[in-house]
């Protein structure tokens, strides 16, 4: 049992808060947010020169073999410098995809592409009434000679707009809320047939909304089992959990600390407002919701190698859980502790507040992650 | 970072789990599924068979009787007593004099009270808080004047648990009435059975007969009784109450707690079903395991820190272990309540020395929901751990 990082991790950890530390403040966020697609490709270029995009892939594939406590490193230090590039849909689940279900060809087509940063992926999943249930897909994927015909409608597709490659759900067969027949299929954002209607999200990020019409992939755009790819999908999204949980921690913590610093700061009655007790005790109860916080993360980090499907997901459930209670407290309080100036656009606090609950709200919420936890067959 | 225990570990943790299964006498282990009370005979008996095994006082150094095991088999070792249930040691004695002796006495106290600390042939109580002394503890009045080779001691001690049980007593008093409040004070032993010595029972909210009253009227003890130096007595307590940072939280009693609600869950039956059935109450249940899991991670991380870096410089997570510790065990005795339900009712009068057999076992169950308020106001209270918080983590 060890809960220190390696000597390599500490690396990494410095190489990415470095990198950031000199790339990307508040006031650069915002003008990253302008550029076409939400984001800046300055900036992916050198998290591809660092090599970040690279850490999770076997060396074999060009990357660095790196596991789960490295990407929970990255996305913390994102979370904290609240960076809005797509790492998450790009390495994290696009990558997830390809390194557990990719056939060596489609390894080949996609991964150097992402290694080297030239290419960025986006995940279609949510649908109009999907909710946060993997399994209920109306998307359709009929067979078409070899290949496939993809019709439906996704919604809030994060990185939608700029993403060069789509990773579709779709159900080849059964009806819309059966486990099996779900597939998971590699579109080209320029296929025939494709229309996409793009937004900033709440939280800063770009979102789109993507419809598919009679698009025809080949027979190589399915990844995995097209007619049983729903395992596979359930893992990498509790992959894409566990990463927002890692990013969240790091904006819990960031959180906590600029609040903290107010606290020393901001007078009011001719005293710093953090000498009154009552502020003391919310910050103090702050506090601990961080770290059963961070707790929880490494948990689900942890989870990532259990060999137990069904364990692993009940671990990811209930770090999903702590995060999404532990983030609306730390981010409610962060704006109450700073009092008007925290309900601004202008001050940064609020919108660490706004991306924490935007996460609560990705791939389950706190209520649809206690049903898994209760599914389960809880933890004791 | 790895969350997994090593090969020798797993084979700690089995050798804790089968000498357990060996030797813990069957009727001490149900008692505490139940709830009940334990005589002192059975605690006593129990802790000189550890005592017995080399185990009685683990984390003592070896040259007093120590194992010499590392952090996380302490942490294995207190999470299989919690979770199997049987006592845990004399904390006052193992956890709190004892170090203080072995750090601070003379070779002479050392050899005089350590083996019977071990052994359990001297009770130990604590003698710290004070009717207006409680979460201002250095504001003691509790008075020990030096009288040629001898203290008199006049005062008086709160919430002395198990003083009924105690043989001998470490107390803090002042000895400098001049100083500033935390200098003046030093850290004396004696016997219970000193003449001036009364114990006046306390009951509580449950029912029960854990803490006294303690008054000392002219009680005369050796000089040598002092530990360490004299006005000292605060470094020692601070020093004392440090000690014992990760055993607070507690993570076996509150997981050997969710077992007995999902066994007494399966069996209560509410709207035609079991309620162990219900969805509400599986997700008020899980969200406490979450919490506990969530916990006993943050545990973890304290006891892997302090095993690599020592513990000379808390860890500050360490401070959410009793916060975080003492609201899920509070709230494990809640959701007991709400599984018993009406049946919480019958009040077992003769709870202390168990001789009411007719008694349900049940019935311990909203007794033990009353006394557990006790665990967020005791050892600082959750005020004062945020206090602790705000200063030494946050730097308010």
């Amino acid at each position: 049992m060890d809960f220190d990082l390696s000597e390599e991790q500490r690396l990494l950890k410095e190489s990415v808060e470095g990198l950031l530390g000199d790339a990307y403040d508040f006031d650069r966020r915002k003008k990253y947010m302008k550029e076409p697609g939400g984001w800046s490709k300055a900036i992916w270029g050198r998290f591809a020169e660092q090599g970040l995009l690279g850490l999770p892939f076997a060396e074999g594939d060009g990357g660095f073999g790196a596991g789960a406590v490295e990407t929970m490193i990255v996305m913390e230090a994102l979370g904290r410098a609240l960076v809005v590039e797509p790492y998450l849909t790009t390495v994290v689940i696009g990558g997830g995809f390809l390194r557990h279900g990719g056939s060596a060809a489609q390894k080949e087509a996609h991964i150097p592409a992402i290694i080297d940063g030239s290419k960025t992926l986006a995940f279609a999943q949510l649908e109009k009434n999907s909710r946060y249930d993997l399994a209920d897909v109306a998307t359709s994927a009929k067979k078409k000679g070899d290949g496939w015909v993809i019709d439906g409608e996704k919604f809030v597709v994060l990185n939608g707009e700029a993403a060069d490659t789509f990773i579709v759900t779709a159900r080849t067969k059964g009806g819309q809320r059966d486990a099996g027949g779900v597939g998971v299929f590699l579109v080209p954002a320029n296929a025939r047939g494709i229309a996409k209607k793009g937004y900033p999200t709440q939280d800063g990020l770009h979102g789109a909304d993507v419809t598919f019409t009679g698009v025809e992939v080949g027979a190589d755009a399915a990844i995995g089992d097209p007619e049983n790819a729903l395992p596979l999908i359930e893992r990498v999204v509790d992959e894409a959990r566990t990463a927002l949980c890692a990013e969240a921690v790091g904006l819990m913590d960031e959180s906590l600390k600029t609040t903290v610093e107010y606290l020393k700061t901001r007078k009011q009655f001719g005293v710093p407002i953090g000498s009154f007790q009552t502020l003391q005790h919310r910050a103090a109860d702050m506090f601990v919701a961080v770290e059963q916080a961070r707790s929880m993360s490494m948990f689900a980090t942890m989870a990532t190698d259990f060999e137990d499907a069904k364990e692993r997901a009940t671990a990811v459930a209930a770090a999903k859980v702590q995060i999404g209670k532990s983030g609306k407290f730390v981010g409610q309080q962060s704006i109450q502790l700073h009092g008007g100036i925290g309900m601004t656009m202008e001050a940064a606090i609020g919108h660490y507040f706004k991306r924490l609950t935007m996460i609560e709200n990705t791939y389950g919420d706190t209520e649809y992650h206690l049903r898994r936890v209760t599914a389960g067959g809880g933890l004791v | 970072m790895d969350l997994a225990f090593t090969k020798e570990e797993v084979a700690f943790r089995e050798e804790v789990r089968a000498f357990l299964r060996d030797n813990v006498p069957a009727t001490t282990r149900q008692k505490m599924i139940e709830g009940r009370h334990l005589s002192k005979d059975e605690m006593v008996a129990w802790w000189r068979i550890l005592n017995k095994k080399g185990w009685g006082v683990s984390h003592w150094p070896k040259e007093y009787g120590g194992t010499g095991w590392s952090s996380v088999q302490h942490y294995i070792f207190n999470e299989e007593l919690q979770a199997y249930p049987a006592p845990a040691p004399l904390a006052f004695g193992v956890s709190m004099v004892g170090p203080v002796i072995y750090t601070f006495g003379n070779e002479a106290q050392k050899k005089q009270y350590l083996p019977r600390i071990a052994n359990v042939d001297d009770w130990w109580c604590q003698g710290f808080s004070e009717p207006g002394s409680g979460s201002d503890l250095a504001s003691l009045k509790t008075k020990a004047e030096r009288k040629g080779d001898k203290w008199i001691i006049n005062g008086q001690k709160t919430w002395t648990t198990l003083a009924q049980y105690a043989d001998m007593i470490f107390c803090l008093c002042r000895t400098d009435p001049s100083a500033k409040k935390q200098t003046g004070i030093s850290f004396i032993v004696f016997s219970m059975k000193s003449k001036g010595v009364t114990v006046r029972p306390i009951q509580t909210i449950d029912g029960g007969h854990e803490v006294n009253e303690v008054f000392f009227d002219d009680v005369e003890v050796p000089y040598e009784n002092l530990i360490g130096e004299e006005n000292k007595g605060w470094d020692y307590a601070k020093f004392l109450l440090g000690n014992e940072r990760t055993g607070i939280a507690r993570v076996g009693v509150s997981k050997e707690r969710i077992r007995r609600i999902k066994d007494l869950a399966s069996k209560v039956e509410s709207a035609g079903k079991p309620m162990m059935e219900d969805q509400a109450f599986r997700e008020k249940l899980a969200a406490v395991e979450i919490e506990l899991k969530a916990l006993e991670l943050t545990q973890l991380r304290v006891v892997a820190d302090e095993g690599k870096h020592g513990k000379g410089k808390p860890n500050p997570a360490s401070s959410v272990l009793k916060i975080k510790g003492s609201e899920i065990q509070q709230a494990t005795t809640e959701l007991l309540m709400e599984v018993i339900g009406p049946f919480a009712a019958p009040f077992d009068e003769h709870a202390d020395d168990g001789s009411n057999e007719a008694m349900e076992w049940t019935a311990q169950i909203a007794p033990s929901y009353f006394n557990n308020r006790k665990v967020s106001i005791y050892g600082g209270s959750n005020e004062i751990q945020r206090n602790i918080i705000t200063k030494a983590v946050l730097g308010l």
